[in-house]
């Protein structure tokens, strides 16, 4: 546990190397587990649960993912993240998109999967399906390319860990309810991320379109889309290492171009 | 004890339940027609005027997105039953304010309610039931806290009178509270609030205020109660709790026979299995406690719908004590029943419309209760009682 602030942090530290700052996205970190063993083959990752997630107090006056922002900041200064490469999903994409908007110049790479957090679409259609306002079938029909993939199954938890599901799933009613899932300032701020972004979706995501990832990818200065097949809303699930395999691929190309363009 | 005609404001004219999904929050109002809901309207305003004329007071309440209850801003149908009605108490249970952007806003509806019905408002204030969150867009999160502080807010409206003041909480901030009208009753007219657990009848209890329960039954109602009592006491306010401070609400159908009092109470019971409510429209995260959330992922849940309809017998209604019905002296002993099992309360709420209760029925109803089975309850259950006491006092008399 890390106490910033006031808050009580849940932090996951896997392996060596150059850090990555992994930001889980509304279900917590629980089912990401795996796949973050995977990136900390070849990297050090870090991955804190947000206030209200896991085992993450979360504080009275705590009601949105700016919060949120500005609590990783010192996050980051508390760990010594000066220059970092971020990886996050969904909410966590968010997240990584707003504390970038802010300290550009300490991030090497940004790794969205599946991200929210802007509204570029007409006032009258949601961008995002309302989670909230449907069944849990239907949701995990628009979740996953197989919805028999879903790591999470109420019936085999423990009391404890689904009290802890719950809990995430109020947090996420709490940050993402209204403005739904979008930070209206947010799109208007992202021309200041420096870093290269790569924005990825499953292809089977009934959550994050094509057409959405399209709008978003195009607020920042420099990014690039990539679909992964037989994934829906969690790729990093659904496909991990495929997954892993691109965002292996896009810090690496950029870390060696850097190099390349360094000895030239 | 004061009795209640409480009208839902019902729009029952729906295809078979089978055709829609949801009765609540989903259903297209196409269903609704407009010429058929103004003749509801004016049938239902006139029911509670009836009431009033057969010494029954009144009460009304709101939701949104429904055909259950077809009364979505119930303060615009309290104006003009404070126009329309001549003496009735006239009590709205209630202003969803956690639900609701502006307490200032219900602050001034209100007190003009309470200076247009020359101070017979009784104010009540809901959380709400969680179906109301997605018609409100309103965050599930930190309802409770959001609303006492809506009613901390609109209490300061009311009884600020020398000018702009400021209030700066936690969910709403107001610069200039100045309202116009204020509230007809000094300080301000009776509050009331609706629980259906114990958690939150002690603070009710704390203040003071009246505090009503739903359809709580013999298993649920007589923790609320004690929790009401004990937040009372608590809080310094004497050891005697009155019973006018408490209130139920049950289906009511009193009738001369057993036959009429049965061939209404099936009609009644409408209430019960006309929700059709789907399970993700009853519990948005956080409007349960974690544990209870926690639980319903487990499959606790179970289709509510389904429930109410295979128990919604009148036999067995009665037995839970959701309601009370039969011949006057049936109705009479069912409530007694209840009222010394609960250790008493000052306020019967009568959902005495529903569904396909047709007019003329639920006139007789009314007039039946009124006249052959109140003046008993007013006797026997006097309002100056105190609550927790009574069946011993009662018994040794």
């Amino acid at each position: 546990m890390l106490s910033i602030a006031g808050i009580e942090l849940e932090l996951f530290e896997r392996g060596q190397g150059a850090p990555i700052l992994y930001l889980h996205g509304g279900e917590g970190i629980f089912p990401d587990l795996p796949f973050l063993d995977l990136l900390a083959k070849t990297r050090r990752v870090i991955a804190p649960s947000h206030p209200g997630f896991g085992r993450s107090s979360l504080p009275d006056w705590l009601d949105s993912v700016d919060d949120i922002g500005h609590l990783y900041l010192e996050v980051m200064d508390h760990l010594g993240l000066t220059r970092t490469d971020v990886v996050g999903f969904s909410l966590g994409g968010w997240i990584a998109a707003e504390i970038a908007t802010r300290v550009p110049e300490r991030f090497e790479h940004l790794v969205l999967i599946a991200p929210v957090g802007v509204k570029t679409g007409p006032p009258d259609r949601l961008d995002i399906p309302d989670i909230f306002a449907m069944a849990r079938e239907k949701l995990d029909r628009l979740r996953f390319h197989d919805p028999a993939n879903n790591p999470v199954d109420p019936g085999k938890l423990t009391d404890d860990e689904l009290h802890v599901v719950a809990r995430n799933r109020e947090t996420l009613a709490l940050l993402t309810w209204e403005p739904y899932m979008h930070n209206p300032k947010l799109k208007h701020r992202l021309h200041r991320v420096s870093a290269p972004v790569l924005l990825l979706r499953g292809e089977s995501d009934g959550i994050v379109s094509a057409d959405y990832l399209g709008r978003y990818a195009a607020l920042f200065p420099q990014a690039r889309i990539e679909t992964i097949a037989g994934a829906g809303h969690f790729p990093q699930v659904e496909q991990r290492e495929r997954t892993a395999a691109a965002i292996a691929h896009f810090l690496d190309d950029r870390q060696a171009a850097r190099r390349s363009g360094a000895a030239s | 004890m004061k009795a209640w005609h409480f009208s839902e404001n019902a729009y029952p004219y729906l295809p078979p339940a089978e055709e829609y999904e949801s009765i609540r929050v989903s259903l297209p109002n196409r269903l609704y027609d407009p010429k058929r809901g103004a003749a509801l309207y004016d049938r239902y305003i006139d029911e509670w005027l009836i009431a009033e004329d057969e010494g029954v007071e009144i009460m009304l309440n709101e939701h949104h997105q429904t055909a259950t209850c077809v009364d979505p801003a119930a303060p615009l149908v309290l104006a003009a039953l404070a126009r329309l009605s001549k003496r009735a108490r006239l009590l709205i249970l209630g202003n969803p304010v956690a639900n609701r952007r502006q307490p200032v806003r219900v602050a001034e509806e209100m007190a003009m309610v309470d200076i247009l019905s020359k101070g017979r408002l009784e104010c009540g204030f809901v959380r709400g039931v969680p179906y109301e969150v997605l018609p409100a867009n309103s965050n599930p999160v930190r309802m409770n806290e959001r609303q006492w502080e809506a009613i901390d807010l609109i209490i300061k409206a009311w009884t600020n009178h020398d000018g702009p003041a400021s209030f700066e909480g936690r969910f709403f901030h107001h610069r200039n509270i100045n309202i116009w009208p204020r509230p007809y009753q000094q300080p301000h007219p009776p509050i009331w609030i609706s629980t259906t657990t114990p958690g939150g009848a002690g603070r009710v209890g704390a203040r003071g205020y009246v505090q009503a329960t739903f359809l709580t039954g013999f298993g649920g109602t007589p923790a609320i109660y004690e929790s009401y009592r004990r937040g009372w006491r608590e809080a310094g306010r004497g050891a005697d709790v009155p019973v006018n401070r408490l209130a139920y609400a049950a289906l009511v159908y009193a009738g001369e026979s057993e036959g009429e009092a049965r061939a209404g109470a099936e009609k009644l019971l409408w209430y019960m299995t006309a929700n059709k409510v789907p399970l993700h429209f009853c519990y948005p995260p956080g409007y349960v406690p974690t544990p209870v959330h926690a639980q319903i992922l487990r499959g606790a849940a179970v289709d509510q719908h389904a429930a109410n309809k295979a128990n919604a017998t009148v036999d067995k209604a009665i037995e839970a004590g959701l309601m009370f019905a039969g011949t006057p002296d049936q109705v009479f002993r069912q409530i007694q029943r209840m009222y010394d099992h609960v250790g008493g309360f000052g306020h019967l709420l009568i959902m005495g419309q529903a569904g396909f209760l047709e007019h003329d029925e639920t006139v007789r109803g009314i007039r039946t209760f009124a006249r052959e089975v109140y003046p008993r309850l007013k006797e026997v259950f006097p309002d100056s009682a105190v609550s927790d006491q009574q069946v011993p006092i009662r018994q040794a008399v």
